[in-house]
């Protein structure tokens, strides 16, 4: 019996279940209901072909693991998580990386996943290939959604080259004036003073970019990213003291938790027909609500 | 004005006409016939009514007047699609977007444009230029077909081998949902807050709402771009050249591929300089920073040598670049020297599968008579099998339509999808129990009725179990061979 079939037992047709991950990120939208069973999905790589662009593992396999088979053909996904994700979590939480306009949205990295849904039986959403537009874009609507709609049993994920080179600069100046600068960071991150900016890419176009940066606006080069506040929220136009922006995404990691936006009517009716089609008891991740996250 | 009318107009087009306009709306026979097809050879029902509104407001009247009279209505923007996703059911409102073709703001900075649905793709990098950025998504339809309808089947391109299909450039859309209310879904940078309902939207071929203004991510123009074309004397060659150049880590811009029949079709016209007696023309894209685009062209030209290519031509200059792709772009429309009509198809499969399915597409339409022709977008594995064919020969839509089930039986067996590009509409709904198990198909209905519960927007596409799909086949004008 396939690792698949084994979660879709254990998930079984009825009462509170909730999946853990890494549990890394495990008070996002709200802590399950304590009276859940808690599961967790089957772990490992399924597959991998370099020559596809794509791998398939278990929704439980740690982003570690991932990262590492990927690595070994100069490989990566847009996957992003704290030590100890895995590659289920990182995607029900859908959390895109820092890196995003290099790698895309970890919204655009699932192509598909097989699931369990709420009345215990599998379902497949999306299909195997980079490109597909058959049918309605499950993998979408299921990256974030906080394992409140299915959850994510295996999945196959688009893989991406790994930079020749990566380095950050870090200097005084506008994201703007950076921008100018530079063809298409892959981070661009603003304390209200500083930039700190990522370049990724081929190791010489990656100096001459490093070079331009340093001469025109007096960067230097530093080890690492800036450490990141704990908070997440929404840019409203105005940068928290101790925040930081990334720019084109409008994400602030700041200092202090802000409240996330409600929904619209309009909106909020969707989400509730979702709900109860999926799931009509509740029974799945109990507590939690991608509602309740700020950004 | 073309529209005629002789008669005193039915209640459905005088509530429509009192509420957007006389002007607004094509009642008459001819309008509702002309928009009842779009590009494919699909046929299905005929308009009740034609609206061409030109606000959010105006779309959210037709809805609510379409519904008050019990009708489905219909999302369309220049008719380009080739599945027939703009192909009314009989009765059903068709809802042109043609009219809302302004684009809105355009902000350099934060690389974003609010454009109204029916602005053409083309239109809108045309409008940017001086800016140092365009718009991604480049279907071959671009000078044609709208961003709206681009947001409807998450429309594809040659470029999109880099740059992702059309709902990575969707950032938000203003919709008006099936009850006439009208959302916002998506946030201009980064990700809303919660499901991800642009996600779900965008690629929902019309079933989901109507988009009403789209905000895009603009994409800035490469410092570097490097056009190669390459060519075989075996599809086998080429496509092992394709599977290389993924495998040695590089995602060109594009990578598009042209088999012999479509070479000969296209060169005399389009003078691109195609080696006509090539049995594969590759075209490779390469763009970015001058110094990773020189290396990843040197590479590309090693490991073409290396499988096989019998020349290897750089375009010397933008002028060369134009033609070599005005071939690639007007593949299509050279296919009428050979024959009347052709049927294109669009699914995908592994890339590294191309040349053995290659192959039995070919045996396949030899089978049943027809001429079997390749023009494809290689990189991701999107094939486009064209089937050209004389529809005056008696019976030979039986075999058109025979070997276009056996070409989409192929795509799976080897673990390919239904489209890539093209989406389901009324072409492949009847393949989707192929790909998809009941238990699939109920997970992709849910999201279908929590924006649509009352299945009245653009019903009896995509899904195959729709609620009036019998109503279709009932229907005393479907010609026989009607897909449906």
């Amino acid at each position: 019996m396939s690792r698949l079939e084994d979660f879709r037992e254990e998930v079984g047709p009825s009462g509170p279940v909730c999946v853990r991950g890494g549990g890394t990120r495990w008070l996002v939208g709200g802590p399950p209901d304590g009276d859940s069973r808690q599961v967790r999905a089957p772990s490992g790589i399924v597959a991998f072909d370099p020559a596809e662009m794509t791998i398939e593992a278990g929704a439980g396999t740690p982003l570690t693991e991932l990262s590492g088979a990927l690595a070994e053909h100069r490989q990566e996904a847009a996957l992003d998580g704290p030590p100890g994700s895995t590659v289920g979590g990182v995607l029900a939480v859908g959390r895109s990386s820092l890196r995003r306009i290099r790698v895309g949205s970890v919204g655009a990295a699932l192509l598909q996943a097989n699931c369990v849904g709420a009345d215990g039986s599998l379902f497949t959403a999306g299909g195997p290939t980079v490109k597909n537009v058959s049918g309605y874009d499950l993998c979408r609507l299921l990256v974030g959604s906080l394992g409140t709609l299915a959850l994510l049993g295996q999945v196959i994920l688009r893989t991406w080259p790994s930079p020749e080179r990566m380095l950050w600069m870090q200097g005084s100046a506008t994201p703007e004036a950076v921008r100018l600068l530079c063809y298409r960071p892959s981070s661009v991150l603003w304390d209200g003073r500083q930039v700190s900016v990522c370049l990724e890419g081929y190791a010489q176009d990656v100096e001459v970019e490093a070079a331009a940066l340093a001469s025109n606006l007096g960067f230097v080069e530093v080890a690492t990213g800036p450490v990141l506040p704990p908070h997440r929220s929404r840019w409203t136009g105005r940068l928290p003291e101790g925040g930081l922006l990334e720019v084109g995404t409008s994400v602030v990691h700041g200092p202090v938790e802000e409240p996330a936006p409600e929904p619209g009517p309009g909106v909020a009716a969707i989400v509730a027909r979702l709900r109860s089609g999926f799931d009509p008891e509740g029974r799945l991740n109990p507590g939690r609500d991608p509602y309740r996250v700020a950004a | 004005m073309w529209r005629t009318r002789q008669r005193s107009p039915d209640p459905l087009t005088r509530d429509l006409e009192a509420a957007i306009g006389a002007d607004h709306v094509a009642g008459g026979a001819s309008a509702r016939l002309l928009y009842s097809r779009d590009a494919s050879i699909i046929s299905g029902g005929r308009a009740g009514a034609v609206c061409l509104p030109d606000s959010t407001e105006q779309v959210a009247a037709c809805i609510r007047i379409a519904r008050a009279h019990g009708r489905s209505f219909v999302p369309r923007g220049a008719g380009t699609g080739l599945a027939g996703g703009a192909v009314p059911s009989d009765g059903s409102v068709v809802i042109s977007t043609t009219r809302m073709n302004r684009i809105l703001e355009v902000d350099v900075d934060r690389r974003i444009a609010w454009v109204e649905p029916g602005v053409i793709n083309l239109e809108l990098t045309r409008h940017l230029a001086g800016t140092g950025l365009h718009f991604a998504p480049d279907p071959s339809s671009q000078s044609a077909c709208t961003i709206g309808g681009n947001v409807g089947t998450n429309a594809g391109g040659p470029h999109c081998l880099l740059y992702g299909v059309t709902s990575v450039h969707v950032a938000a859309v203003e919709v008006v949902l099936p009850d006439g209310d009208v959302v916002v879904l998506g946030e201009e940078e980064g990700d809303a807050v919660g499901y991800d309902l642009r996600g779900a939207f965008v690629g929902g071929e019309g079933t989901l709402g109507i988009a009403t203004r789209i905000a895009v991510h603009l994409t800035p123009d490469p410092p570097a771009v490097r056009t190669m074309l390459l060519d075989f004397m075996s599809i086998e060659e080429a496509a092992d050249t394709v599977s290389a150049v993924i495998a040695a880590g590089m995602v060109p811009s594009a990578l598009e591929l042209m088999d012999q029949q479509v070479v000969q079709a296209v060169e005399p016209f389009a003078n691109a300089g195609y080696s006509l007696d090539a049995a594969a023309v590759l075209i490779v894209e390469l763009d970015g920073l001058s110094a990773g685009v020189a290396q990843e062209a040197e590479a590309v030209e090693l490991l073409a040598l290396q499988n096989g290519a019998r020349s290897v031509r750089v375009a010397a200059d933008e002028e060369e670049r134009a033609r070599i792709w005005k071939g690639r772009k007007a593949a299509f429309g050279a296919i009428a020297t050979i024959k009347p009509a052709y049927y294109l198809h669009d699914t995908v499969i592994p890339r590294t599968r191309l040349a053995e399915v290659i192959s039995g597409v070919n045996a396949i339409a030899e089978r049943h008579g027809l001429i079997g022709m390749n023009v494809f977008h290689a990189g991701d594995g999107n094939l486009h099998p064209l089937l050209v064919f004389d529809d005056r020969e008696p019976g030979i839509m039986d075999h058109v339509y025979a070997a276009s089930e056996e070409i989409v039986r192929l795509s799976l067996e080897v673990g390919g999808v239904l489209s890539g590009e093209h989406g389901i509409g009324l072409e492949k709904r009847r393949f989707m129990p192929l790909l998809f198990s009941p238990e699939d198909l109920a997970a992709q209905r849910l999201l279908r009725d929590a924006f649509d519960p009352d299945g009245v927007s653009n019903p009896d596409k995509v899904l195959p179990d729709g609620p009036s799909c019998g109503e279709i086949q009932d229907l005393p004008e479907v010609p026989e061979g009607t897909w449906v």
